[in-house]
């Protein structure tokens, strides 16, 4: 078995990438922290020819689906808080592309993430949206699909 | 219709979720906190400058149990702590930073003796015995293997005090380079045996 610390080194960055797209970047760093040490405590016990980034990215999933249950029960001061302004490398990058999948079905949010942010097969993305492989194919498409209208219409001269 | 946009659209999505190494060296540094924290960093290690190269300084939660010499190979080093004692390692500070500033001290001249806790659980049997006297044997001296086999209560076992020598999981920290043969010469070393030299030679000048 590797040492967990090539496990974080190899697959660090795609788990970021994923808890970004599926929480913001304000929960990110939380979700990907949580992820890591629930993969580390179960790590000894992985099966070996695992696919590790899969594994990775289904306990993202199951983070991010926590946060936002949480979030949800959690009483709200106001309505809508507006959009924190955050000061980091992410706020310059794209925020109409990020918007746009934000606005995204949860599916196709879901399958757009887990299909090209993460790069899993369509079998693995269809088995965290609980849904069939053809079905989690059309979530990708239509999430494409959509994306492709609000990107093209922002880099259109 | 347009896979060339949509390839485009891929890349332009990644990009607006960067994942910079520098936004993920941050999270792996608190990652390792919570880890020793939640008792789940069987195995933390860092690597350590020394006159010889890097070091490889490895501790579970009861002490040192590695230190490994770069001609060791390091990643092969992880490899077989993550089969001997747990895949559970991170690099991490914390844990070994009192065994780095001591080994600094030592190169620099100005530590005798180790003060560090060692885990032994690599070693097994008479070698456990062999390994465990060491630490008694003065800095900037030596002994025969043959003394070191009376010492360890078992005087005919010089070949064996030669092999738990050579397989010292701690070397440096615990001072096997201190183990020479009886006719003078150097003898068998993990770090090689200019490295034993140069360690008997600077403790003998200091």
């Amino acid at each position: 078995m590797r040492p967990f610390e090539e496990i974080v080194a190899e697959h660090g960055q795609v788990v970021m990438r994923v808890c970004r797209a599926l929480l913001g970047p304000h929960d990110a760093a939380d979700a990907w922290s949580e992820t890591f040490l629930s993969a580390l405590r179960a790590y000894p016990d992985l099966r070996p020819g695992s696919n590790v980034r899969g594994w990775l990215v289904t306990i993202a999933h199951r983070k991010a689906i926590d946060r936002i249950r949480a979030a949800d029960r959690a009483p709200r001061p106001t309505d809508r808080l507006p959009e924190t302004p955050t000061t980091d490398d992410h706020a310059e990058a794209d925020p109409e592309l990020r918007a746009a999948l934000e606005a995204l079905p949860p599916k196709q949010r879901g399958a757009v993430v887990y299909r090209y942010l993460a790069d899993l097969s369509y079998a693995e993305v269809a088995t965290l949206l609980d849904s069939s492989e053809a079905a989690a194919r059309r979530s990708a498409a239509d999430g494409i699909a959509n994306l492709r209208t609000t990107y093209l219409k922002g880099v259109a001269p | 219709m347009s896979t060339d946009n949509d390839h485009e659209l891929v890349t332009a999505l990644v990009a607006a979720f960067p994942a910079t190494d520098a936004a993920v060296e941050g999270l792996r540094a608190r990652l390792a906190e919570q880890a020793e924290r939640d008792g789940l960093l069987d195995v933390a290690y860092r690597t350590v400058d020394s006159p010889f190269g890097a070091l490889l300084v490895a501790a579970t939660p009861e002490g040192v149990v590695r230190v490994a010499f770069e001609r060791e190979d390091h990643d092969a080093v992880l490899d077989q702590l993550a089969a001997a004692v747990s895949p559970r390692i991170l690099r991490a500070a914390g844990r070994t930073d009192a065994v780095a500033r001591q080994l600094d001290e030592y190169f620099g001249g100005r530590r005798r003796r180790f003060d560090v806790p060692v885990d032994l659980r690599l070693v097994r049997g008479f070698r456990r015995a062999v390994i465990a006297h060491l630490p008694d044997i003065p800095y900037g001296s030596t002994e025969s293997y043959a003394d070191v086999a009376r010492a360890a209560g078992n005087p005919a076992a010089v070949r064996a005090v030669g092999s738990a020598c050579s397989h010292n999981p701690v070397p440096v920290v615990v001072p096997c380079h201190r183990v020479v043969r009886s006719d003078g010469s150097y003898g068998q070393y993990l770090g090689g045996p200019e490295t034993k030299a140069a360690l008997l030679t600077m403790e003998a000048a200091a």
